[in-house]
Parts: structure tokens; sequence; C-alpha cells
């Protein structure tokens, strides 16, 4: 009995003193250790990210040599070049087309290897990705070998046929070909990865209640398959979008821009113009040009991603 | 070995009021189960005991000491989670021994804790597996086994059993009493399940709503709830209840269910049901288990009366038949023996010496001793 | 193709007993024909690397068939390997990869914990904030970069600029955005009872990251660190423009602008430099492919 009062003159006692909130203010601290835990990430896109993309917008307002500023002097100047123009064009040329063939050659690819026996998928996958696991840099040389004017390999091909040589490289049209062929070639096998894992998680009853319904193979991708993958179709799209828009290393490595500048897009004129040209507020200038793209592709991943988050 | 206090314990997001006002005094050694529908704060309530959630207002006392700003590590307890919540990457030996680990216990004593614990619960032949190897039902032993070398004051149970499948629930459910029973250490068990409840519990502690309804032994809530939802909780199949009045006929108290039925109020009953106003709708609340088959001889309180079953279900040991009375659907359970048949009349007995008077609107229990 | 083969087994046709095992039969057929037809095509190129690479500058320049080593020869391979110059080329290359891949670790993991389990001010905004930066794409920041290194270097007399070690500034501004969105999708996905288990069993918020998090998540860990280390290892742009002596280079540009003599292109030389620079990325792939393939579906699906 005497125990069980001094026990509740403990807890009276216990009562009064508790506000001091030991807890709350470690939960204030794990906040502050949160942000701590954050912090270095925050100051590398802070310093490394933001930071330049609006100092990108500042050196597109000054001359040549830095010291002056012209407002959109550079953007007049631009608008005035055939050279701009045609990068604009061929830019969205490129991107558009490449992104289009990737997006094709992935999803078919992807239901062929769906369509195997599941033991031998894994083999199949693997051989089909190497595109994209090889560096691209270092591909896009093994390209260039193959593409030469003088010795390449399909032209000597071709030649057994009676066809050629074509100048792979050396004229307007087929080097654009040559171009969006070789980025083709690197991107599709990462849609193809895409719509395997999105086509493997389509459950299969849905399959087997569609053919039950009478679905034939056509029917069953139009009304199974593609609405239940539309928002991995989208959102990869979107981003080899952005990706293939702002490429550099093909084209680099490939024509670097030419023949005659036929072949440049903004990424390697930017960098002829403001690396090899010196005129960095000009090769910014062209830069920025990618960013409504960029911000418009953004706009729809991040719309997707929290749709997808809501639902969840 | 502790017993728990919580003394008019709050808890409060942003705009809702998940717990209201708690309060509940657990004695050392003594299981005591919160039972309720999902939502009703009895999750949050162990959780707030456990330190996982910050309580809003009150105190919460284990071993007379409040505990209220002490975090979980320094509470001395220990809890099994629903789904486990063993680490993946670890053995079933590592699992066990990662908190006494972690407070740098000699090795030695490690060892012997955990041997002793996989003996308790038969699981010595698993302490090298991965949890990913295990069933179900091992599984729970070993996140029971992670509770027990701990040695805590107070062992923490959040629907433990609510992942397994029925007949291993009941399997463990015995389980779970035999440990207790050996390591006889305080017990803070959460379930929705009322069977579990019932069969675990030294005391049940009924919530709704984040409220306590009525506390007590599992027999008490049984036979004597305090509200239409702990009757109604408690019991499968569900209490009946029915609308009805209190008439005096000739001195006589009837309980009048239709136009054409009326029982004779038993008179331990009747002395119960003095104080309350006659005519006045009420509701009658009756267990299935208390209307069987009229047989000739009845005890005194056993009234017969004749009904046209909807629906049998035979269970087997018994069967369990519905039929409509003021337009509520009521169950009751007969000898599979008596020929009961879907749409078939059958005379029927209730045993009025085991009704309850409830309020229509507030749904408390009436004349409650 | 294959829809017609499959349209046999139709309902409307009266279809012969069998013909839906044969009309399966086809549809793979086809479908294994389609794969062998874009597995020629996506291994062409590397396949013709290997070819050149073990043949001598004389067969290159013969006129025989391409597609075929007739005299076989290690020459390109052991003068490669003898030279300086390609193994400083690849000693900066994994240098820089291995640095990048650690730093980004640090700078990753501890983020992606603190966004998946800690919610505070800011902190859902901040992970939206970290795919954008993903989204970012290098060609869109090296004129700035490039500008601001070098005032810095003005500034502060510390040259940055031509220096292999700015590189280790630069490459985790591509890696450390996907790596943490991906952490963030592996560490929401452990449920948070295994935390509050932690919690009680007395683990702090450090050894429930180091004992619990990294452990449970270790395939999207290793999957992060393979992204980042492919990802440095490839990266082309931002050596190109931030280095230009020939001992602060790596890899990609070393092989472009040394082995790349003006008009005079040692064939063999470059498939091979080109090769043995692509086969730490093949290897790792060839042993890792699922964390591999993990990784790049991960910031779809787990968004």
């Amino acid at each position: 009995m005497a125990d069980v009062a001094f026990q509740q003159n403990r807890i009276a006692r216990a009562t009064s003193t508790r506000r001091g909130s030991s807890l709350r203010y470690a939960l204030k601290r794990k906040s502050t250790a949160a942000f701590l835990m954050t912090l270095p990430l925050i100051l590398l896109i802070a310093i490394l990210v933001v930071y330049p993309a609006f100092y990108s917008l500042h050196l597109a307002t000054l001359n040549k040599s830095m010291q002056k500023f012209v407002g959109l002097g550079n953007f007049q100047f631009l608008f005035r070049r055939e050279t701009f123009w045609l990068v604009v064009k061929q830019s969205c040329i490129f991107a558009i087309t490449a992104v289009i063939f990737k997006a094709l050659i992935g999803f078919i690819v992807a239901h062929f290897v769906h369509n195997i026996p599941a033991k031998g998928q894994r083999k199949w996958r693997g051989m089909l990705l190497v595109p994209w696991v090889i560096p691209p840099a270092m591909s896009t040389l093994a390209w260039l070998w193959l593409f030469d004017p003088s010795y390449s390999a399909f032209n000597y091909t071709l030649s057994l046929f009676g066809i050629g040589p074509i100048p792979w490289l050396g004229e307007a049209g087929w080097a654009r070909f040559s171009v969006i062929l070789v980025n083709i070639w690197y991107g599709a096998p990462f849609f193809m990865i895409m719509y395997l894992a999105a086509l493997k998680s389509v459950p299969d009853q849905l399959y087997e209640a569609a053919a039950i319904d009478g679905a034939n193979w056509w029917q069953r991708i139009w009304y199974v398959t593609l609405p239940m993958m539309r928002n991995i179709i989208a959102i990869t799209t979107l981003f080899s979008l952005i990706v293939t828009f702002a490429n550099f290393d093909i084209v680099r490595i490939l024509t670097n821009g030419g023949p005659l500048d036929r072949t440049h897009l903004f990424a390697t004129w930017a960098f002829r113009v403001g690396i090899e040209g010196s005129d960095i507020p000009l090769g910014a200038s062209v830069s920025l040009f990618m960013f409504p793209i960029l911000a418009i592709a953004a706009i729809f991943i991040l719309r997707d991603i929290s749709k997808r988050g809501n639902e969840a | 070995m502790a017993e728990v206090n919580l003394r008019k314990v709050v808890k409060r997001y942003e705009d809702v009021e998940a717990v209201r006002g708690i309060d509940l005094d657990i004695a050392d050694e003594e299981f005591v189960v919160l039972v309720g529908p999902s939502g009703c704060g009895k999750s949050t309530t162990l959780r707030m005991i456990a330190g996982l959630e910050d309580i809003t207002d009150g105190d919460i006392m284990i071993g007379g000491d409040v505990v209220n700003d002490v975090p979980p590590k320094d509470r001395d307890i220990a809890m099994v989670f629903q789904n486990y919540a063993l680490y993946p990457h670890m053995t079933v030996e590592e699992n066990m021994s990662f908190g006494l680990r972690l407070k740098h216990y000699p090795k030695s004593e490690i060892k012997a804790r955990v041997t002793e614990a996989a003996r308790l619960l038969d699981i010595t032949d698993l302490i090298d597996r991965k949890p990913k190897q295990l069933s179900g039902g091992q599984r729970q032993r070993v996140a029971m086994g992670r509770a027990i070398v701990r040695n805590p004051k107070v062992f923490l149970f959040d629907e433990p059993l609510s992942n397994l499948d029925a007949k291993l629930r009941v399997q463990m459910r015995i389980e779970i009493k035999k440990v207790h029973q050996k390591v006889r250490t305080t017990t803070v068990y959460v379930t929705h399940d009322q069977v579990e409840a019932m069969t675990l519990a030294d005391r049940v502690v009924v919530m709704n709503k984040g409220r306590i309804e009525q506390m007590g032994t599992p027999n008490e809530l049984y036979h004597n709830p305090a509200t239409r939802f702990v009757a109604g909780f408690i019991g499968s199949p569900a209490m009946n209840f029915v609308p009805c009045r209190l008439e005096e006929l000739d001195g006589k108290l009837n309980v009048r269910l239709t136009d054409r039925l009326a029982f004779p109020v038993p008179g331990q009953r009747a002395v119960r049901y003095h104080n309350i106003p006659r005519n006045e709708p009420l509701l009658m609340g009756i267990r299935p288990e208390h209307i069987t088959e009229a047989r000739p001889h009845d005890e005194p309180g056993v009234e017969a009366f004749d009904t046209v079953l909807d629906v049998t279900e035979p269970m087997g040991m018994e069967t369990l038949v519905y039929f409509t009375l003021e337009g509520a659907q009521i169950c009751g359970r007969v000898n599979p023996n008596w020929g009961a048949r879907d749409g078939a009349p059958m005379r029927l007995a209730v045993d009025l010496n085991n009704m309850h008077l409830l309020n229509e609107a507030s749904g408390v229990v009436l004349g409650r001793p | 193709m294959s829809t017609l083969a499959i349209d046999k087994s139709g309902p409307t046709r009266k279809v012969k007993y069998g013909s839906m095992r044969r009309s399966r039969a086809w549809a793979l057929r086809w479908s294994y024909f389609f794969l062998i037809v874009f597995a020629i095509f996506s291994l062409t190129p590397p396949f013709y690397m290997l070819i050149t690479s073990l043949k001598s500058s004389a067969e290159i320049s013969a006129a025989t068939n391409p597609w075929w080593v007739f005299h076989p020869t290690l020459s390109n391979y052991i003068e490669l390997l003898g030279s300086n110059q390609y193994i400083r080329f690849f000693l900066n290359s994994a240098m820089v990869s291995v640095v990048v891949v650690i730093i980004t670790m640090l700078i990753s993991i501890p983020a992606a914990f603190a966004l998946a389990r800690m919610k505070f001010w800011g902190s859902a905004m901040l992970a939206t904030g970290v795919f954008l930066t993903y989204l970012i794409p290098d060609s869109l920041l090296f004129l700035p970069l490039f500008k601001m290194f070098s005032f810095f270097s003005d500034w502060t007399g510390i040259p940055l600029v031509n220096h292999w070690y700015v590189l280790l500034l630069v490459y985790p501004t591509l890696t450390v955005p996907f790596c943490t969105w991906i952490m963030i999708g592996y560490f929401a996905s452990i449920p948070k009872e295994l935390d509050e288990a932690a919690i009680i069993d007395g683990a702090s918020w450090l050894q429930t990251l180091t004992r619990i998090f990294i452990p449970v998540a270790l395939p999207g860990l290793i999957a992060a660190t393979i992204f980042a280390f492919t990802v440095s290892w490839a990266q082309f742009l931002y050596p190109l423009v931030f280095t230009t002596s020939t001992d602060q280079l790596v890899l990609p540009v070393g092989i472009v602008t040394t082995l790349i003599k003006g008009d005079v292109f040692n064939w063999g030389q470059i498939m091979t430099g080109a090769l043995l620079g692509a086969a730490p990325p093949l290897i790792i792939y060839a042993f890792l492919m699922d964390y591999y393939i993990a990784g790049l579906t991960a910031g779809a699906t787990k968004g």
C-alpha cells in the first residue's frame, strides 16, 4: 500500500515536470539531421546545376569578349544566320525521327522477346541491350569505321549486290540518315528494356480474359497492352526526347556537324561556337534553345509522376 | 515485471482525434487485449505505449515511471508486428540478437538467451535460416523470439496473427498463451478479432471511436455487455437486436416484440427492469444460442413461438437458422437433428433469462447489475 | 506478318484440329526470325570492332572481305597496352569513375534516406527537384560551367580547367540525381515496421541506416553504383570541354583526340582502344545484368 502511495506521488511529480518535451526536441533534431543529410545534395544541385543554368541566361546577354551587355543581341544575330535555322531544323528532324523509330523498334522487339519461351528471354535481352551498354563515344567510332569513305564494310557488302558506293557521311541526306541510324541503334534497346519491364507487369489474366472475349493478337495489343503501358510509353518517350534533343557524342564523332553544317545539332553547334570558336556567350545562347523543349517534356513527366503518386 | 498505466491519454493528428482520453491500468503479468474495429484507436494506443507515436496529452507509465518523453529503446519494451518486421538480411539468430548486440551484451549471454528463447518457441533448428526461408508461422515464432530474448518489462503485440491462415492462427494463439504462461511478462495485445481477444485475454478492452467502451474479463463482456456496440462486437454470430417495448399486464411485466408476439419477463429480470418506463420503444438483445428449438418441457423463462425460417446454415454440431421479426433478421442455433429446413415453419424457443434491454437511441444496456 | 500467322486460329474460320498449336509455332518462328535480325543489327558494330582490332594495318587496307580476319594478330593490343599514353587514359578513367562512384554514394544515400523516411519542410519538393535535375542534359550546362571554372581559377589560383579532378566536380551532377532518385524508391519500399522494430531494438538513426537500410536495399545500391560507374566511364562532352592536355584525358576523349591524327586513321588501334574502353561496362553488364537492368528501369517504374 505504501508502495502504491509512493508511486502515485511520483506520478504526480512527473506529471508536473513532464512537458520538458525532449521527444519533441528530438523530433526537431531529427528534421535538422534530415536537412544535414540532404545538404550535400542541395549544395551540389544549387552550385553545379541551378546556378550554371541561370548563369547561362546571363552569359547569353554578353558580347563575345564578355565585357559588354548586349541584351538580346546574340539572339538577333542568331536569327539572321542561316546556319542557326539549319540547326533548329536538323535538331527537330533528328530528335523526332530518332525517337519515333526508337520507340517503334523498341516496342516491336520487346514484343518478340516477350513472345518466346521465358527461359530464352534472358539471353536475347542480354544481347539486344549491348548497344546501350557500350559507351556511345566508343561505339560511334565503330560506326565511323563502318561508314569509312574508302573502306566501308557496308559498301563492300552492298557492292556484292551491285549497289553503291553510298556516301554515308559525305552527302547531307545520307549523313543525316547515318546519324539518326546510329542514334536509333544506340537508343532502341533502352525502349526495349522499358517496354519489356512494362509488359511483364501486365497480369496474364487480362490477356486470358481478352482471349476468352474473342480478341485476336492485334486487338489484345490495342485494347490491353497499349492502355496498360501508356504511362511507361509516355515517360520513356519524353525522357528519350530530352536526351536525343541534347545529343552530342554521336554527331560530334561521326560528322562533327558536316558536311557543310548539315548535321549540326544544338549541342554540337554550341560546342563549335562556344568552345572551338571561343564565343561563349553565343554558344550559351544556342544551347538555351534546348530549354523550351526540355521544359515542356519535364512538365509532362512531372504531371505523370504526380498523377501516379496520387494513385498510390 | 511491470504494470502499465494510461492516464487520460489523447492522440490528435492534425484534425482528427484518434484516441480521446483513455484511462487504463494494466497489472503486472496481466495479458490485456485491446480489441475493436479498424480505426478505433487501438493500434495508436499500442504505438503510444511503445513510444513510436508521441502522445498529445495525458501520461503513460511503465513500471510506475512516466515514459511520455522516453524514446522507445529506453522503455524496456518489445514489440511483435503484424508483418513480423524481421530483418530480411539477417539469420534468425541475428534477428533475435540484434537488440542485445546493439546494447553490447556479452556474447555468451546473448548466446544463452537466444538458445533459451529458441528452445521455448521450438525454432532451434531454424536458427541459421533467413526469414525468406521460413513459413508464416515460423516467422511469427521468430518475431516472438526476438521479443523474448530482450526480457522486457512489457510485450506489445500489434495484430500479430492477422497475416496467418485460419488454422495456423488458432495454433499460434495457443502458442502465445503458452509463452505468456511461461514468461509471465505484462502483455498488451491488439487485435480486431474478437475470438482472439476472448481466448487470449485476462482482460479485454473494447475500444470504439477512440474511446474505451468497456473492459472486463472475457466472460463479463460476453454475458454482461454495457453497450450495444460491445454486445454486437463480442460473440459470433452476433447478438440479435429486435425493437420491443415493455408492458404491464395484470401486474406482470411483458416484453412485446410485435402485435401478436409478447413474452412474459422472468422474475429475476423483471426485478432489474422495474425502473424502466413502460410502453417506450426499446431494443431487446438476445444471443443466437438463446434462440433454440422448442422442447416439450422447457425451463421457466423459456418461451416458445412459431416462425417460418428464411435460411438455414448447417454447421455440423448445430444449425444456424435465420428468420425475420419486425423487419430485423434474427439468428438462432438449433439442434441439427431437429429438421430445420429453408422456408419451412418451425417452433422455436427463446430463453428470456438471458435477454438484454437496450435504450434504442443511446445503445446503453439498461438495468445492468 | 505474325498477325497473319495467328489469325488462322480466329474463331470465324473453320479450323482444323491442331491449327492453334501450328499457328503458335509459326508465331514463335517469326519472333525468332526478327530477333535474329535485330540481334545482328545490335551486334554488328561491336563485332566489327573485334574483327578490326585483330587485323594488321596491311590487312585493313587490303581489298579483302572486311567482315573476316584472315591473319589474326594481337599486335594492336600489344602496342596499345604497351603505350604509356593509353594506360594513362585508362587509369584516369578508372580513377575518375571510382571516385565519382564513392562521392555519389556518399551524397545520395544519406539524402535518399532522409527524403524517404524523415519528412521535413520541403522534402517532397526537394525529391521532385532531384528528379528534374536528372533531366537537365550536359549539353545545356557545359558552357556556363566552363566559364565558372575559369573564373574560379582566376579568383583562387586553384587551377580547375584542364585537370582531371575537375571531372570529380561535374560528374556527380549527372550521377547523384538519378542515384538519389532510385535509392529513394528502394528505401521507400522497405516496410516502415522494419525501422520501428529497429528503433525498439535500440538502434539510432545512423544504425538503422547502416545496419538495416543499406543491407536491405543492397540490390538498389548495386544498381545505383553500376549506373554511376557506367555514366562516369562513358561521359564524353565534359572531359572534351574541361581537359585538353594528353596526360589529363580520360579514355573516350583520349581515343578520339589522340588516335585520330589528322587524316591518318589507324583503325586497328582505334578499334582496339574503343573495344578495351568498352570492356569495363560490358564486363560489369555481363556479370550483373539483372542489377544493371533494375537500375535502368527503376527510374520510370519506381517513380
